[in-house]
C-alpha cells in the first residue's frame, strides 16, 4: 500500500528529555536536514520540522527499517547516543499512524499546551523550506497541506485553540493586577517553549520593557533573546537575575526544580519586597511549590492559569476530544486518497491491456473491411470501444469501490491475476 | 441641627446602597449616581457641622457624636477630594461603607449640646481637634485601602477568584493608594500631636504629661512613622504595608474611643 510509504520519526517533550532533545539535528545545521534526507536512498521525499519542544522527519520512501535508521542517525549525530538509544527516545510512525500523528501535531493536539496556536506556524515553515530545498513531491505536497487543513477544521469547528490563547492572557491579566501598569516591567523566560514564548509576545505588547532569557544552552537562549530583542543570560545566573526581574515564565524540561523557596527567600529581601510574579508551565514543575508562601511572591502553574479563564477541565478535554475526532476522521479519508492512488496504475494497466487487444485486432480485421464504404469502417471503430468501455466500467469500479467485501489490495491481486497485467 | 444630621446620615445610608450595587453589577450608572448622592451627602453634612456651630457658638468638636461626625465628614470630603485628583476603582464603597458606621457611632452618641468647660475655651479646639480628626481620616482611607489590598492579595495568593479580584484595582495600585492616605494622615497626625501638646503648655502648663490618649496618639504615631520609615529603608510595602495601616488605624481609633471609655484622663471629656 501506498501509505506505508509514508513515514515520521521524531522526538518530542514526551518521549526524550530535554538533555536529549537539544542535541537532536536542526534546520540550522551546515547541511540542511531536507537536503540530506533527499540523499538517502529509499526516500523520495522528506520535510523537516524543528521547533523547542519536537523534531520530526516526514518522508515519503520505501518505507524500510534501513531508511528509518537511516533518518534516526541524521537526527541523533550531535548526542552520540547509539541507535538503540535512539529508539528508545524516539518515535515511528507508517502508514495510517503516520498520517494521524501528522494531523495531531498540525492541530496542536501533540503539543505541550493542547490548542497552542504557534505549532502550525512552524509546520509551514518547515514545508516552505522542504519546498525550496525541492524535498517535497507529490505525496508529501498532498499530506502536509492535507495537514494544514485538518488544523484549519479543527480550529473553526472546535475551541481548542481558546485555551493557549486566553492562558497566556490571563497571565498578563494577572501581571496586571499585582503591578498594575507593566512598563518597565522585566519578564524572564526560564527554558523555552511555545507557550512561554506566546506569554512573553503577549506581554511585550504591554510595553515590557525587557526580556531577559535563560537556557542550560547559552546558544539557544541567544537565539531566543534576539527575538525579543533581550538579553540572554546562562542558567547558572538564574538567582542571581531574580533581582533585576518582575516576571519569571519557566518552561524547561528538567527533571526536578529548577527554582527553590530557599533560594528565592533571600533574593525577596534584596528586591525590597517588590513582588515576583512567577509562571510555571512545565511539566514536571520547574518552580518550588512553596514558593507560593514567600510574601510578594506569586507563583502560578498552568493549571491555576486555567482556572483564572474559567474554562474548566472537562469542558477543555471535551474540546479535545472533538478535535481528536476531527484528526481521526479526517487521517481515514486521507488514507483511502492514498489507497486510491495505489489502484490508479491497475486501472491504467488494464486499460492499456484492452487497448492494446482492441488495437490488434482491428489492425488484423480492417484489411479485410477495405471494400465497405468508410462511414461503415469507422462505425465498426466505434463499436469496439464502446465495448471496450462497457466491459472495463465494472472492474474498474470494483477497484475503485471502497465497500467491497475484500480489501483492496486483494481486489487488486484479483484483477491483476484475472487479467494477467 | 439633628434632623440635618439625621438626613445627612441617611443620605449617606442610601450612598454606601449604591456604592454596594455598584459594586456587584459594576454597573456605571449606578456609580454616577452613587457619586453625586454621596457629594449631596457631604455638602448636607457640611450644613449640619455649620448650623451646629452656630447653636454651639464654638467648634462642633468636644463630644463624641460631634467629633465623630466631624471625622466621617473629614472622610468624606478627603474621599472625594483624592477622587477628584486619582481614581481607584470601588474605592467609593469601602469608603462609605465606613463613613456610615461612623456614622452609626455619631447618631448613638450623645447630641446633647453641653456648654464648653472652661479649659477648652481656647483658639487651639478647632485648630488641634479638627487635625487630629482629619488625620484620622486620611488614616481610615489607608485602612480601607489596606483591607482591600488584603482582600485582593488573598485571591491572588490563594488562586481562588471571587467576587474581589475583577472588582479591585491591581495590587500596586491599591499600594499607592495606602502610601498616599499615609504621606497626607502622617504629617497631619504629626500636626495634630505639636497642636495638642502647645495648646496643652497654654491649658495645664506643660508639653507632654503622659496623659493616655497623649501616650496612645504617640504609639500610633510611632506605629506610622516606623511604617514609613520602612517603606523607604527595608521596602516594608504592600502586604505589610497593609496590615500595619490596619493596626495603626485600630490603634488611632483606640486612641479616639478606647482611650476615652476605658482609660480616662485629662482628655476624656471628650465622649
Amino acid at each position: 500500500m501506498l501509505a506505508d510509504n509514508l513515514m515520521i520519526i521524531g522526538v518530542n517533550h514526551k518521549v526524550a528529555p530535554v538533555e536529549i532533545r537539544e542535541k537532536l539535528a536542526h534546520t540550522g545545521d551546515c547541511e540542511n536536514p531536507v537536503v540530506a534526507l533527499k540523499k538517502m536512498s529509499g526516500c523520495n521525499e522528506g520535510c523537516f520540522l524543528g521547533t523547542c519542544n519536537r523534531v520530526e522527519v516526514i518522508c515519503a520512501g520505501d518505507g524500510s527499517d534501513e531508511l528509518a535508521m537511516a533518518v534516526r542517525h541524521m537526527l541523533f549525530a550531535r548526542s552520540n547516543l547509539s541507535d538503540s538509544e535512539a529508539l528508545k527516545y524516539s518515535y515511528t510512525y507508517r502508514g495510517q499512524e503516520a498520517i494521524l500523528h501528522l494531523f495531531q501535531v498540525a492541530a496542536s493536539l501533540d503539543s505541550m499546551i493542547i490548542g497552542e496556536p504557534q505549532i502550525l506556524g512552524q509546520l509551514k515553515k518547515a514545508y516552505r523550506e522542504a519546498v525550496e530545498n525541492k524535498g517535497v513531491g507529490t505525496i508529501l505536497n498532498k499530506f502536509i497541506n492535507k495537514s494544514f487543513s485538518v488544523a484549519k477544521r479543527v480550529r473553526t469547528e472546535t475551541n481548542i485553540g481558546g485555551n493557549a490563547v486566553s492562558i497566556s492572557f490571563a497571565a498578563v491579566q494577572l501581571a496586571k493586577k499585582i503591578f498594575g501598569s507593566l512598563e518597565y516591567k522585566r519578564v524572564m523566560l526560564v527554558g523555552a517553549g511555545e507557550m512561554a514564548e506566546l506569554a512573553a509576545e503577549h506581554l511585550l505588547s504591554q510595553g515590557i520593557e525587557e526580556v531577559v532569557v535563560a537556557n542550560r544552552t547559552l546558544a539557544n537562549a541567544v537565539k531566543l533573546a534576539r527575538q525579543f530583542k533581550g538579553r540572554a543570560v546562562s542558567l547558572d545566573d538564574l538567582v542571581a537575575e531574580l533581582k533585576n526581574i518582575d516576571i519569571l515564565i519557566s518552561s524547561t524540561g528538567a527533571r526536578g526544580l529548577v527554582l527553590r523557596r530557599e533560594e528565592v527567600k533571600p533574593v525577596m529581601r534584596q528586591r525590597m519586597n517588590s513582588p515576583l510574579f512567577l509562571i510555571d508551565i512545565a511539566v514536571p514543575r520547574d518552580l518550588d511549590p512553596a514558593l507560593n508562601n514567600l510574601d510578594n511572591v506569586y507563583l502560578y502553574d498552568i493549571d491555576n492559569l486555567t482556572d483564572v479563564v474559567e474554562v474548566n477541565k472537562s469542558a477543555r478535554e471535551k474540546e479535545a476530544d472533538r478535535a481528536g475526532r476531527i484528526v481521526q476522521e479526517e487521517a481515514v479519508k486521507f488514507a483511502s486518497w492514498l489507497e486510491s492512488l495505489a489502484v490508479t496504475p491497475t486501472i491504467i494497466d488494464l486499460r492499456n491491456k484492452i487497448e492494446a487487444i482492441r488495437r490488434a485486432e482491428l489492425e488484423r480485421t480492417m484489411p479485410r473491411l477495405s471494400s465497405l464504404p468508410r462511414k461503415q469502417q469507422q462505425a465498426v471503430e466505434l463499436m469496439m470501444t464502446s465495448m471496450v468501455n462497457k466491459i472495463l466500467h465494472h472492474p474498474t469500479l470494483f477497484l475503485k469501490a471502497d465497500k467491497g467485501s475484500c480489501v483492496q489490495q486483494e481486489r487488486i491481486n484479483l484483477v491483476r491475476e484475472m487479467f494477467d497485467l | 441641627m439633628a434632623l440635618l444630621f439625621n438626613l445627612t446620615f441617611l443620605v449617606y445610608i442610601v450612598a454606601a446602597v449604591f456604592y454596594v450595587v455598584y459594586f456587584i453589577n459594576q454597573k456605571r450608572d449606578i456609580r454616577t449616581m452613587a457619586h453625586l448622592i454621596f457629594v449631596g451627602g457631604a455638602l448636607l453634612h457640611t450644613a449640619a457641622l455649620v448650623a451646629r456651630y452656630l447653636t454651639d457658638g464654638h467648634t462642633p468638636i468636644t463630644n463624641m457624636h460631634e467629633a465623630v461626625s466631624f471625622f466621617a465628614w473629614s472622610m468624606t470630603w478627603g474621599f472625594l477630594i483624592f477622587r477628584w485628583r486619582y481614581k481607584v476603582k470601588n474605592f467609593g464603597t469601602f469608603v462609605s461603607i465606613l463613613v456610615v458606621l461612623l456614622m452609626v457611632v455619631s447618631a448613638v452618641s450623645s447630641q446633647e449640646v453641653i456648654p464648653l468647660p472652661p479649659a477648652l475655651r481656647s483658639n487651639w479646639l478647632p485648630i488641634h481637634a479638627s487635625i487630629a480628626l482629619m488625620a484620622d481620616a486620611f488614616l481610615a482611607m489607608g485602612f480601607c485601602g489596606g483591607v482591600m489590598y488584603l482582600l485582593q492579595e488573598n485571591e491572588i495568593k490563594s488562586r481562588r477568584f471571587g467576587i474581589f479580584y475583577e472588582r479591585l484595582p491591581s495590587l500596586e495600585a491599591l499600594d499607592s493608594l495606602n502610601h498616599h492616605c499615609l504621606t497626607v494622615g502622617f504629617p497631619l497626625l504629626t500636626l495634630g500631636i505639636i497642636t495638642g501638646s502647645i495648646w496643652a503648655r497654654q491649658a495645664w502648663g506643660t508639653y507632654w504629661q503622659w496623659d493616655p490618649k497623649e501616650t496612645w496618639s504617640l504609639i500610633t504615631w510611632f506605629i506610622y512613622a516606623a511604617l514609613l520609615h520602612f517603606r523607604f529603608t527595608l521596602g516594608w510595602r504592600r502586604r505589610r504595608a497593609a496590615i500595619i495601616s490596619i493596626i495603626g488605624f485600630g490603634s488611632a481609633l483606640f486612641t479616639l474611643w478606647g482611650v476615652s471609655y476605658l482609660l480616662g484622663g485629662l482628655h476624656s471629656y471628650v465622649g
